[in-house]
């Protein structure tokens, strides 16, 4: 069988999940390898939920918050803007390519812009093939 | 320095009249629905008549919706379930009005219902009866394709979920008598009388469609494979006839070609139906995108005569539907259909371009127009109001939701042809009219709901139900549901699941109640739709059920999945799957919170002072509210202080000016001009916005915001537009003839060319107002000048509902049509003095050449950008990809914003003409008013919690808090002073934003604390 890739998104509730939900009744296809995690705000995704979902063999992980001036709490996404910077830099001295990491702003109305972001990130995912932390994963289990 | 800024209310008059604080909605679509729940959280107590056995009216039976698609019944649900279970809406059905006494405010209604024979106290809506009825009966709800049981339940949703005996069908066998358990039939019952007292009555009846039975050439009636518009719906729906299937009445084969025929039964002066129906050319795009989804194969044609894609986004769709979709779109007049008699296949024979043309095809649509509800012309006599030449109410443009009779409105189709977001403005719009009717009596018939105590699940080990949704076909025709059903059965802590046709009806609120108490369950997983849409429905189902309401959480398997992935089964179930189990590992570690209130600012700021800022103003000030007004120029009336006339009013200016003078009166508004917003804080029932005034800066406290900015004419780039000065707009234009610059008796030949600046590249919607407009200064210049030659180039003639007269009118005065296409737009050129217009006609096939005295251009509308992109940001709303503001649901929130508190109306919504802007004014006004009403307001309970044993006081959470609502103190301690954080409940706005930066782990956020979100991320990655 293909190798499927498994990538976690999380969205904040009034941008970019809206905007997740604004693709599917406009009906425009994606592939199937993402799943989100709502939070109400990008602010709330702690790093270390990056980490746990690389840890836990996610092939790409991505933020997707309000625009820069948008969020629903004033400037929640600034301080995610902050943090994921650090977090890119910290995911290269845990020996993951930074591609597999994303952070994207998608607002409401942007329905098209959310299907097209998934679809790129699937397909550049798909290029850098299972993150090595699968193998590790993998490797555990075999050996206990 | 807020409170004094208004005038006391001195000497206010005591209503002699005793008024009374309920109200009598007549109909129970999507328009009295809306109304209905407007009103009750406008404190009014509802009775809701409803002639047919259940609510939903036409919305009911349609299968998607435009533009956006969306599945109808999907989001019309949640209404009808909250109507259905609202206790201050008595939904009378079966019933009609009898007579009616008194007067507004304190009316007696003597109204009669006819039996159905089962008692719905005591129905359980199981259906046994059905079942085992012997006797078949035409299916109305199926638009007669097929038949339904003699007892029966008018559609699957159906509120209130009671079955009837349909007594012409019963032959009185007695079998579900005998069958039902519940005894809940009842072969005698009997007719009822009542009288209820009422303060106001509103009128919603909807309309009913037309018949073309009455047009002989297209062959309904005698032909099986021509169905009307309204029947193809319950083709194309899935819990319709063939289940979804597109298929051929005579012999269900699946048809190749299908072909629509646009305005049977309107803009027929013979006929007697000279208005256009307004929705038909975007129903019957709708339905053609919609069969090429079910049946890629299928070719689509329809026949028409002008595209009317007027609305927002509209124009949109039909151009992808044209360009993308493959929908084949053909001008003409369709004389006859003929039927093979063999094949049962039609032909249609039609003009197109002076050319008899004849065309085959499997199944013909018929896009049947709107007609004044059946019956109504009695009842409009009875209640003493005028109805127009076509049969609907008559209204003025500037009260368009009040009938002739004071205290009796209207909204909806009965006021006129419109689709279903208008219907729910003007449905909102008429509780403002009715607020301010009522106003002194508020609150005084209104019951409060009464819960079950809430279980305590503390202690227990988690069992989480599981409701997997078919929505239809909208989930079930790309999901193995059966298959998820069964995966999630194996899930831990899941001791329950089950798939549903629709999870959000009424009868599954009811059957997950029922299966929350046998099965004793303390945590439920719905896995449908969006929970932005339908988490409340759901909260209110558990908290009815006596679970705490945040024991609940949703898997969405259809936007997020089946609708994006329709073209692999297997990978959108294997998706389902997971989302599911996400779900459910995040609902084990569900626990209650509770739920808090906030005091309201009970104030409205409205932004804008145009007509619909004034509008609004007033209607907020009549519901008896403070209002703040602001204006950013130095005088109210915005663009209306350049209209001067239109088609239904010689005198626009009189009428503003009495506006201006009504805002000025108003003791409850305070105006601000040239005034604007520098800065807004705070959030729903507690804002604080600072002005800049010419005195100075002010901040103002409100509770609620409207946005009624308005928008920009365009400025046109072509046709020699300011390089010479014959070319003028029609704004222009219309100033220099009501000022006198312009005598239409000297004017010889004008051109008008339709469409500037809109439906291109740049501004790919329809400005919806041009057609109007131009029609209008054509027929001004030939009632003084007929002798004048005036030449309108257009693309779509757009004189939707009854402006379509004007247009009529204007064509007998010999005024001359040309269309254009877009590819072939009109040349503006200099011949020496002479200004000529050039244009390609294709009735002709020629390009004709037109010397004109004045060339008149319809300039369109476009948004207000960077003022619209400002207060997005102030307000936290959204704008669409043409600048205006996006509202938070299309269709069935028209003026409300995601961001709770803040609403919208006028032309920053989209462009519109004066009595729609009132309404909407008017509908924004009712909406900020159901928070307004209300005293406390329900706080977000997904807010920060310290745990404070692992709080080491660093205070990092405190400078990240955007609104303030952390605080680090000082408390004692076993003798010892130690630092921690606290929140304030009230300022915390549930961001979540303070728990990332805890160093400590010491924050959490309920209803999202990371051990849930781990859940999540971990049921995510698992093998
Ligand atoms: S709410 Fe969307 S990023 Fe903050």
């Amino acid at each position: 069988m293909e190798w499927r890739p498994k990538i976690i998104v999380f969205t904040c509730n009034w941008c970019s999940y809206a905007g997740a939900d604004l693709a599917g009744v406009s009906r425009l296809q994606m592939p199937p390898d993402f799943r989100i995690i709502r939070v109400m705000c990008s602010a709330r995704v702690d790093p270390e939920f990056v980490l746990r979902a690389f840890q836990r063999g996610a092939d790409g992980v991505m933020v997707a918050g309000c625009h820069p001036g948008d969020c629903h709490y004033i400037g929640g996404n600034y301080r995610t803007r902050r943090r994921m910077a650090l977090l890119k830099l910290l995911l290269q001295q845990f020996g993951l390519n930074p591609k597999r990491f994303r952070l994207e702003w998608i607002s409401a109305g942007e329905g098209q812009k959310f299907a097209e972001v998934i679809r790129e990130f699937v397909d550049e995912i798909k290029k850098l093939g299972p993150s090595p932390y699968r193998q590790i994963k993998k490797e555990v289990r075999k050996h206990g | 320095m807020v409170k004094d800024r208004f005038r006391t209310l001195k000497g206010k008059p005591v209503t002699a009249r005793k008024e009374v604080g309920s109200v009598l909605v007549v109909g129970g679509g999507i328009a009295g629905m809306q109304a209905a729940l407007d009103l009750v959280q406008n404190g009014f107590h509802v009775y809701m008549l409803e002639s047919s056995t259940a609510i939903g009216g036409v919305m009911a039976q349609l299968d998607k919706t435009f533009p956006t698609n969306d599945c109808s019944m999907c989001i019309m649900a949640p209404k009808l379930v909250e109507c259905g279970r609202d206790l201050n809406i008595d939904i009378i059905t079966m019933a009609e009005i009898e007579e009616v006494r008194g007067e507004a405010g304190n009316f007696e209604v003597v109204i009669k219902q006819y039996p159905r024979y089962i008692d719905p106290e005591k129905c359980t809506g199981c259906g046994e009866c059905a079942r085992n009825c012997p006797v078949r009966a035409i299916n109305e709800y199926n638009e007669g394709l097929d038949l339904r049981e003699g007892v029966y339940v008018k559609y699957p949703q159906a509120v209130p979920r009671s079955y009837v005996i349909d007594r012409d069908a019963c032959i009185g066998c007695g079998l579900c008598e005998n069958l039902c358990l519940a005894r809940a039939i009842k072969y005698d019952d009997k007719e009822k009388t009542e009288t209820l007292h009422v303060g106001a009555i509103l009128l919603v009846p909807g309309f009913t469609p037309y018949d073309p039975t009455g047009k002989p050439e297209y062959g309904y009636g005698r032909y099986e494979n021509v169905v009307t518009s309204m029947q193809y719906e319950r083709i194309l729906s899935a819990s319709g006839p063939f289940q979804g299937h597109v298929q051929r009445p005579s012999d269900g084969k699946i048809p190749k070609r299908i072909a629509w025929i646009q305005c049977v039964g309107s803009r027929d002066i013979k006929d007697g139906r000279e208005y256009c129906s307004s929705v038909c050319c975007m129903y019957a795009i709708k339905q053609a995108v919609m069969t090429k989804e079910h049946e890629a194969d299928i070719e689509p044609t329809i026949f028409m005569m002008d595209m009317r894609c007027y609305g927002k986004g509209f124009e949109q769709y039909y151009q992808n539907a044209k360009k993308n979709q493959g929908v084949r779109f053909i001008r003409c007049r369709v004389s006859e259909v003929r039927e093979d008699p063999e094949t049962k296949d039609l032909i249609i024979k039609y003009e197109e371009n002076g050319k008899l043309k004849e065309e085959r095809f499997d199944l013909v649509v018929l896009s049947v127009g709107l007609t004044p509800p059946r019956n109504f012309e009695k009842l409009a006599q009875k209640l003493g109001i005028e109805l127009n030449p076509y049969g609907f109410v008559d209204t003025l443009f500037r009260s368009p939701l009040e009938t002739s009779k004071e205290g009796i409105f209207v909204a909806g189709a009965f006021q006129g042809p419109k689709d279903i977001p208008e219907s729910v403005t003007q449905g909102s719009g008429a509780v403002a009219r009715i607020a301010a009717l009522l106003r002194n009596v508020r609150g005084t018939q209104i019951k409060k709901k009464e819960y079950p105590p809430e279980r305590d699940v503390s202690g227990e080990e988690p069992r989480i139900g599981v409701f997997i949704c078919h929505c239809g076909i909208n989930i079930g025709a790309y999901v193995n549901v059966k298959e998820v059903v069964e995966y999630a059965k194996t899930l831990p802590y899941v001791v329950y699941a089950e798939d549903n046709l629709y999870t959000c009806s009424q009868d599954t609120q009811n059957r997950i109640k029922e299966i929350i108490e046998r099965e004793k369950l303390n945590r439920v997983v719905v896995a449908s739709c969006t929970p932005r849409t339908h988490e409340p429905l759901f909260q209110e189902t558990l908290r009815e059920a006596g679970l705490n309401p945040y024991l609940f959480e949703m898997a969405n398997i259809r936007e997020q999945c089946s609708w994006i992935h329709m073209h692999d089964k297997e990978a959108a179930t294997q998706k389902a799957k997971d989302l599911v189990r996400m779900a459910v590992a995040k609902a084990a570690k569900l626990f209650p919170l509770e739920e808090f209130y906030l005091d309201i600012t009970q104030r409205a700021l409205v932004i804008g002072g145009g007509l619909a800022g004034m509008v609004a103003a007033l209607e907020i000030a009549r519901g008896g509210y403070e209002v703040y007004l602001v204006e950013k120029s130095e005088h109210l009336g915005g663009h209306l202080r350049g209209i001067y006339y239109t088609n239904w009013s010689p005198d626009i200016q009189s009428f503003l000016a009495s506006l201006i003078n009504q805002v000025e009166l108003e003791p409850r508004i305070k105006v601000y001009l040239n005034s604007q917003i520098k800065k807004v804080e705070g959030f729903v029932g507690n804002f604080k916005t600072t002005l800049e005034t010419p005195e100075g800066e002010v901040v103002l406290e409100h509770g609620v915001a409207i946005i009624a900015t308005g928008a920009d004419k365009y400025i046109p780039k072509e046709y020699m537009y300011g390089e010479d000065k014959r070319v003028l707009t029609q704004a222009e234009f219309e100033e220099k003839i009501a000022k006198g610059e312009i005598d239409p008796k000297k004017l010889g030949r004008v051109v008008m060319i339709q469409c500037v600046g809109s439906r291109n590249d740049e501004h790919p919607y329809c400005s919806r107002i041009c057609c109007t407009q131009a029609v209008k200064n054509a027929n001004r210049i030939l009632d003084e000048n007929p002798e004048a030659e005036i030449y309108i180039l257009f693309r779509d003639m757009r004189t939707y509902g009854f402006r379509e007269k004007f247009y009529n009118e204007l064509r007998e005065k010999g005024c001359v049509f040309i269309r254009y296409d877009e590819e072939k737009p009109p040349q503006v050129k200099k011949k020496g003095k002479e200004l000529v217009v050039s244009v390609y006609d294709e009735l002709l096939g020629d390009t004709v050449e037109i010397p004109v005295d004045l060339l008149v251009l319809s300039a369109g509308i476009v948004a207000s950008r960077e003022n619209n992109e400002e207060l997005s940001k102030f307000f936290k709303v959204p704008l669409n990809e043409d600048g205006f503001f996006l509202e938070a649901h299309v269709k069935l929130r028209p003026v409300d914003f995601a961001t709770e508190g803040v609403f919208l109306c006028g032309l920053a919504h989209s462009p519109k003409h004066i009595e729609e802007t009132i309404a909407q004014a008017q509908a924004a006004a009712a909406r900020a008013q159901t928070v307004l009403s209300k005293e406390k307001y329900k706080a977000e309970p997904k807010i920060a919690a310290v745990n404070e044993d692992l709080c080491d006081g660093c205070g990092i959470c405190e400078g990240v808090c955007e609104f303030g609502a952390i605080e680090i103190v000082t408390e004692v301690v076993d003798d010892k002073e130690i630092k921690l954080a606290k929140v304030n409940e009230a300022l915390c706005k549930g961001c979540g934003g303070c728990i990332a930066a805890c160093p400590s782990g010491a924050m959490e956020q309920k209803g999202f604390t990371s051990d849930q979100i781990y859940a999540m991320i971990d049921a995510a990655l698992e093998e």
